[in-house]
C-alpha cells in the first residue's frame, strides 16, 4: 500500500461517490441519441428504444438533468424528472443509462446532509441549481482492519473487514456475491473509492452501489419482540415500539409532530438514524442539523450528527426527488442493518411524499382513485412500510430497520386517504392531538386514539429482562388515564364535587399521570430523555401515590382533604430528577405519602 | 437560449380559458416566457405550461379575451421568466407584472434573475433567531417575528387584516439595520389598492419600499406572478445587498383562486374543493424562499395574508399554510366585534422560531418569560369565562374572578393600539407587565422571584392584593 486511499493495485480508479447524471460524468453521446417528445413539468416523454429498462435512468437535455424510466408505451417512454425541467424543450437528447436509480453506500454517510438522491448538499453551494448537482470527491479516509485472509472462502453477508468510524462498521461480501477472496488490503487508512478487497477476481470497494427500489437481501425476518428505547416516556410506557416496527405518527399542523420526531432521533437506542426531512420546512432542517452537530451522544460521547444520516428534501426542492427520498431512506439504513446494527428511519412527512405520488400519478393521466390519489397508493404505503423489520442478515447477524413516519392530515382530518390507508399497515400510531398541544400538553401523544400491537411482545421481553411488572404498570395507567377522561365530561356538567369520592380520585389520578408522567419538555436537558429506570420510576411513584389516596378515601378521609394536598413534588420529580436519576423521584414519592399521610 | 426568440408563431390550434395552443413550434422550453401580440399593438404574456412535440399549450397572463386564430402570434424567449432586480425597484409601484404603475419609466436592473428562484441549500440555512420588530404589540410580545421566518395571518373576511399588514409593512424595523418591505398585493380592491398606497407613501419616499399592486379586476393569472416577482426582487435585495427583507403578500386566498382556476382549464384531477394535488408544493415554492443564508447579511422574511373563506381554518389554503409556515398569526372576529385592533387571538396564534429571536440580546431579558405568563393567564382567564357562563359570576372564587377581569385588561391596556401608533418594545412589554400585576402574584408562577421583585416588591403591597381584597 502506498498511502491512503490507494486501495487494491489493479482496482480501476472509480468515482469518487454517488454515480448520477450529471454534467461531469454524462456518458459520451452515440450519434443517435433518443430525443424528447414531451415536457409537462417533471413528467417528459421521450422516444425510446426497446433496450430501455422499466426505472432505468435517463439524462435529460445539455444539462444532463436526472430522470426515472416510469412507462414505456410502445417507442416512447415517460420519464420523472428529478429536477427543476425549466427551458426543456422536444428534441433534445435523452441518453438512457442502462442502469436503475442507485445510491453509493458507504462510511461517508454517517453525519452527512443529502438531497433526495443522496448527492451531498455539502460544498454544493448556497443556492441549488438545476443539473449542479455534481460531486465533490471525498477526501477523508477511514481506518480499514481485514478479519480474513487471501484464499478464504467467503459468502454474501460475510465479514471481510472492519471499517472504524464513529459506529464501528464492517465491510461485507455484496449480495450474490461468493467464492475465494483473491485479495485483501493491509490494515491503514482508505478513501471511500478504494479497493479492499477481491472476491473471486470481483472488486469490492468501501463504498458500494444499490437501486434504492430494490430491498437489500436478508436471510429471513426475526419476530419483533426486542423493545427499542425512545427516552420518550408516552412511547415507551403506553405505546412502545419493537426494534424493526413501524409506526405511523398522524398529527395537524402545530401538534408537534416533528418536535416528537426529532426527540426520537436524537434519544433513541439505536445505533444509527436515518433522518429523511420530505417536503418538509428548510429552517426545521437547518435546525435540526445543527442541533444534532452540537449534542453529545451518551453512548458513544462523539456527537450525535455522527450517528446520523441526513437527507433533505424541502418542500420547495423538486418534488419528484421526494418520491425517491424516502426509498433512498430505507436503503442506507438497509446498508447499516446488514451489519448487524439497528437503525430507525424517520420519514417527516409521508403525506408529503403521498402527494409527490398523487401529482405525478395526475401528470400521467391515471384515472384518480380517493382525493386524486392514485389507486396504487395503499400498495405504495404498505411496501414501503414493509422494508422494515428485524432480521437475520446474510451474514447471520441480527440487524434491524424500524421505520417511523410523520402523516400530515389534511384539516385534521384523519379518514383522509394517506392517513387511513397507514393506519392500517403499521404496528404503532401515535396519534398527536390537537386539544392536548393546544393545552400545552406535549408530547401531545393520545391515549385514546393511539395504538401498539406490539405491546404483548415487548411485555414478554421487559419480563425475561427482569422487570416483570411492566405490562401490569402499562395497563393500569392505561385504565386510570382512561377513567379519568370519562369522568372528565362528566365533571364538565356536574362540577367535581358532585362526584363519589373514589371517582373524585380516579379524576386526581389521571392529573397526576398526565402532568407527573405522560408530559415531557423536550426545551428541559433534564426531562428531555427519560432513562427506562426513571421512567419506571415515575410510574410507580405516581401510582403508590394513587394508591394511597384511594386507601385514605376508602378509610373515610373526605377527598376534599385529599384534594388539598400539595402533589407539586411530585409534578416537579421528572423535571428535579435528572435524564436518568431515580433518587430525586424516590424521594419526591415520600414527600407526597408524607402528606398525604397527615391528612389521615 | 434555442434562438427561438426571434420566431412569431402563427399557428393557434385553439383558445380554453387562460390557455391558448399553438401548433408548430420547435426547441420550445418547458416554462419559457412568451410574448404574444393580439392585433396591432398589443401585446399580451405567457408561460409554457407544455410542450407536446411542436405543441405548445401557453397560459396567457393577460386572459385570451379577443384573441382569434388568425391574428395571434407568439413569441417564445428560449427561457424561463426572468426579471431585472436591484435597488431600482425600491420607491417604485407597479402592477402584478412589474410593468410600472406610477408613471415612471420601466424598471430596470445592472442584472437579472429567474422568476422561479432557486431553493436555498438546506446546508446553507442559517437558523434565523433576530426579531423584525414591528411595532404592534400583539406581534412583537406575543408572537415575534424573526427575521428569515415565514408567519401567516389568518383573517376572515370582513377583519382588518389589510389594515395590520399594511401597519407592519409600514413600521416594521431591524434595529437601525439596512431594511426594505416588498409589499404585493393580489386581487385587492381599487379602495384597498388606494389604501395601502396612500398608508405606505413614507415608506416609499424613503426608498425603502416595492409595491407590486394586482387589483381585484386585473387579469387573474397575473396573480400567479405577482408574489414570484416579489420574492425575486426581495432576494436580491437581501442575500446580494445585504438588507433584511420582510415580503408581505396579501391575499394568498385570491392566489390560491388564481391557480385553481388555470387547474381547472388544464383538467387536471383536483383534489381538496377542486384545488390542485400541488398547491401544497406550490405555496411552499413561495413561502420557503424565506430564510437567511450563512455568512450573508441579509434576510427574507415573508408575511402571507390570507382569508380564511367562511372562517374555516380547516380550507386547503389555511391547511397547507399552516404545514408550511412556522406559526401563525390569528385575527378572531370575536375581538374585532369586541372594538379591538387589532384582534388578534393570543391563544390561537403562535410564533415557532420566537424561542429562538426573543430574550436577553435579542429583544429584552424578561420577554420570554412575560410572553409565557400572559398567554398561561389568558388560558386561564378563557376558561373562567367558560365557567363563569355555566354557574355565573357570583360563585367564581377570587382568583378566577381576577382572572376573568384579565381578559378585558388585557384587551383595553394591551391589545389595543392604533393603526398607525408605532409602538416601542419596551412599552409594550411594559403594558404586559400592567397586565400581569393586575393578578396576585401567586398566580405569576412563570416568571423568576427576581423579575417580580423588581416589578412589584413584595413589602411595597405588604400582603399581596391576592385572596382578600
Amino acid at each position: 500500500m502506498t498511502g491512503p486511499g490507494a486501495g487494491l493495485p489493479g482496482g480501476e480508479p472509480g468515482p469518487a461517490a454517488v454515480r448520477h447524471p450529471g454534467p461531469r460524468d454524462a456518458p459520451a453521446r452515440h450519434g443517435a441519441a433518443p430525443r424528447i417528445l414531451r415536457v409537462c413539468g417533471p413528467l417528459v416523454e421521450m422516444e425510446c428504444p426497446a433496450s430501455v429498462a422499466m426505472h432505468d435512468l435517463v439524462s435529460l437535455g445539455a444539462a444532463g438533468l436526472p430522470g426515472e424510466v416510469v412507462a414505456v408505451h410502445g417507442g416512447t417512454g415517460t420519464v420523472q424528472a428529478y429536477e427543476y425541467t425549466g427551458g426543456l424543450a422536444p428534441g433534445q437528447p435523452a441518453e438512457p443509462l442502462g442502469r436503475p436509480l442507485s445510491v453509493a453506500l458507504g462510511p461517508g454517510l454517517l453525519g452527512g446532509v443529502f438531497d433526495g438522491l443522496l448527492r451531498s448538499l455539502s460544498g454544493v453551494g448556497d443556492l441549488l441549481l438545476p443539473g449542479a448537482g455534481g460531486v465533490a470527491p471525498d477526501g477523508r479516509t477511514w481506518r480499514f482492519a481485514p478479519r480474513v485472509a487471501e484464499g478464504a472462502r467467503v459468502a454474501a453477508g460475510d465479514v471481510l473487514g472492519e471499517i472504524g468510524a464513529r459506529v464501528p462498521l464492517s465491510l461485507l461480501v455484496p449480495p450474490g456475491r461468493a467464492g475465494t477472496v483473491t485479495a485483501v488490503a493491509a490494515p491503514g487508512e482508505y478513501r471511500a473509492d478504494a479497493v479492499l478487497a477481491e472476491v473471486a477476481g470481483c472488486a469490492v470497494r468501501m463504498t458500494q452501489d444499490w437501486p434504492v427500489r430494490r430491498p437489500r437481501p436478508a436471510a429471513g425476518r426475526l419476530p419483533a419482540d426486542q423493545p427499542l428505547h425512545t427516552g420518550q416516556r408516552a412511547v415507551d410506557l403506553l405505546f412502545p415500539v419493537a426494534r424493526g416496527g413501524t409506526v405511523a405518527v398522524p398529527g395537524g399542523f402545530g401538534t408537534g409532530k416533528t418536535m416528537l420526531l426529532q426527540q426520537i432521533a436524537k434519544w433513541c437506542d439505536a445505533d444509527v438514524i436515518v433522518y429523511v426531512g420530505c417536503g418538509e420546512r428548510g429552517n426545521e432542517m437547518a435546525d435540526v442539523i445543527e442541533e444534532l452537530s452540537e449534542l453529545a451522544d451518551p453512548r458513544t460521547g462523539g456527537r450525535l450528527s455522527e450517528r446520523t444520516v441526513t437527507i433533505a428534501n424541502t418542500s420547495n426542492m423538486p418534488m419528484m426527488a421526494r418520491e425517491a427520498s424516502v426509498y433512498t431512506g430505507a436503503t442506507v439504513a438497509e446498508y447499516f442493518r446488514d451489519m448487524g446494527l439497528d437503525v430507525v428511519v424517520i420519514a417527516d412527512s409521508t403525506s408529503r411524499w403521498a402527494e409527490a405520488l398523487r401529482e405525478f400519478a395526475s401528470r400521467m393521466g391515471e384515472l384518480p382513485a380517493e382525493e386524486g390519489y392514485p389507486a396504487g397508493l395503499a400498495s405504495r404505503l404498505a411496501a414501503f412500510y414493509e422494508r422494515a423489520g428485524p432480521v437475520r442478515t446474510l451474514g447471520g447477524a441480527r440487524g434491524s430497520v424500524t421505520v417511523i413516519g410523520a402523516v400530515s392530515p389534511p384539516g385534521g382530518d384523519r379518514t383522509e386517504p394517506v392517513t387511513a390507508h397507514t393506519e392500517r399497515f403499521v404496528r404503532c400510531l401515535w396519534s398527536l392531538d390537537r386539544d392536548l398541544a393546544y393545552a400545552r400538553h406535549y408530547p401531545a401523544v393520545s391515549w385514546v386514539d393511539s395504538f401498539s400491537r406490539d405491546a404483548s411482545a415487548l411485555a414478554a421481553a421487559h419480563a425475561l429482562a427482569g422487570d416483570p411488572g411492566w405490562a401490569g404498570r402499562r395497563a393500569r395507567v392505561a385504565g386510570l388515564l382512561a377513567e379519568a377522561d370519562r369522568l372528565a365530561d362528566l365533571v364538565e356538567l356536574v362540577g367535581v364535587t358532585a362526584l363519589p369520592p373514589r371517582e373524585r380520585i380516579s379524576v386526581l389520578a389521571g392529573r397526576l399521570l398526565r402532568e407527573a408522567v405522560v408530559q415531557q419538555s423536550a426545551l428541559s436537558p433534564a426531562d428531555a430523555y427519560s432513562a427506562p429506570g426513571k421512567t419506571t420510576a415515575l410510574v410507580e411513584a405516581a401510582l403508590q401515590v394513587i394508591d394511597r389516596c384511594l386507601e385514605l378515601v376508602d378509610g373515610g378521609t373526605g377527598a376534599d382533604a385529599v384534594e388539598a394536598v400539595d402533589f407539586t413534588p411530585l409534578l416537579r420529580a421528572r423535571e428535579a430528577a435528572g435524564p436518568a436519576g431515580t433518587a430525586a423521584v424516590d424521594r419526591a414519592r415520600d414527600t407526597v405519602l408524607d402528606r398525604l399521610g397527615r391528612t389521615a | 437560449m434555442s434562438g427561438a426568440a426571434d420566431v412569431e408563431y402563427t399557428g393557434v390550434r385553439e383558445l380554453r380559458g387562460p390557455l391558448v395552443v399553438v401548433e408548430g413550434v420547435s426547441g420550445v422550453g418547458w416554462d419559457e416566457f412568451a410574448t404574444i401580440s393580439v392585433g396591432p399593438g398589443e401585446r399580451r404574456h405567457g408561460l409554457v405550461l407544455e410542450v407536446d412535440r411542436d405543441l405548445a399549450v401557453v397560459q396567457v397572463l393577460e386572459d385570451t379575451a379577443g384573441m382569434d386564430r388568425t391574428r395571434t402570434r407568439v413569441a417564445f424567449s428560449g427561457a424561463p421568466l426572468r426579471v431585472p432586480v436591484g435597488t431600482g425597484w425600491l420607491g417604485r409601484v407597479c402592477d402584478g407584472r412589474g410593468e410600472p404603475a406610477d408613471g415612471g419609466p420601466p424598471v430596470l436592473g445592472d442584472t437579472d434573475a429567474a422568476v422561479g428562484g432557486a431553493p436555498i441549500n438546506p446546508v446553507r440555512r442559517e437558523p434565523p433567531n433576530e426579531p423584525v420588530l414591528t411595532g404592534v404589540a400583539a406581534v412583537d410580545v406575543l408572537t415575534t417575528l424573526v427575521r428569515g421566518q415565514k408567519l401567516p395571518v389568518f383573517s376572515a373576511a370582513g377583519l382588518p387584516h389589510l389594515e395590520l399588514a399594511v401597519q407592519i409593512a409600514a413600521q416594521a424595523a431591524c434595529a437601525g439595520e439596512p431594511f426594505a418591505v416588498v409589499f404585493a398585493g393580489m386581487g385587492l380592491t381599487h379602495a384597498d389598492a388606494a389604501f395601502v398606497r396612500t398608508a405606505l407613501a413614507g415608506r416609499s419616499a424613503a426608498r425603502d419600499l416595492v409595491l407590486l399592486v394586482n387589483t381585484a379586476d386585473d387579469p387573474v393569472i397575473e396573480r400567479l406572478l405577482t408574489p414570484r416577482i416579489a420574492l425575486t426582487v426581495a432576494e436580491h435585495l437581501a442575500f446580494a445587498q445585504g438588507r433584511h427583507v420582510l415580503v408581505v403578500m396579501t391575499d394568498m386566498t385570491a392566489y390560491a383562486e388564481a391557480l385553481r382556476e388555470v387547474s381547472a382549464a388544464r383538467g387536471e384531477t383536483p383534489a381538496r374543493r377542486a384545488y390542485p394535488g400541488y398547491l401544497y408544493s406550490d405555496l411552499a415554492s413561495l413561502y420557503e424562499r424565506c430564510g437567511r443564508i450563512r455568512g450573508r447579511p441579509g434576510s427574507v422574511t415573508v408575511l402571507p395574508v390570507l382569508t380564511m373563506p367562511a372562517g374555516d381554518i380547516t380550507h386547503p389554503v389555511p391547511d397547507l399554510t399552516g404545514y408550511i409556515t412556522e406559526g401563525q398569526i390569528v385575527l378572531s372576529a370575536e375581538a374585532h366585534a369586541a372594538g379591538a385592533y387589532p384582534p388578534v387571538d393570543p391563544l390561537a396564534s403562535l410564533s415557532r422560531l420566537m424561542r429562538r429571536g426573543a430574550g436577553a440580546g435579542r429583544t429584552r431579558a424578561d420577554h420570554p418569560d412575560v410572553a409565557a405568563q400572559l398567554i398561561a393567564a389568558l388560558a386561564r382567564s378563557r376558561q373562567v369565562r367558560e365557567l363563569a357562563d355555566l354557574i355565573g359570576r357570583p360563585a367564581l372564587s377570587p382568583t378566577d374572578l381576577r382572572h376573568l377581569d384579565l381578559a378585558d385588561v388585557f384587551r383595553e391596556r394591551f391589545l389595543a393600539q392604533g393603526a398607525t401608533e408605532n409602538r416601542s418594545l419596551d412599552e409594550s412589554l411594559d403594558r404586559a407587565w400592567e397586565v400581569l400585576l393586575t393578578l396576585p402574584r401567586s398566580q405569576l408562577g412563570m416568571l423568576p422571584a427576581r423579575l417580580l421583585d423588581a416589578r412589584r416588591p413584595p413589602s411595597a403591597d405588604g400582603t399581596d392584593r391576592a385572596g382578600t381584597p
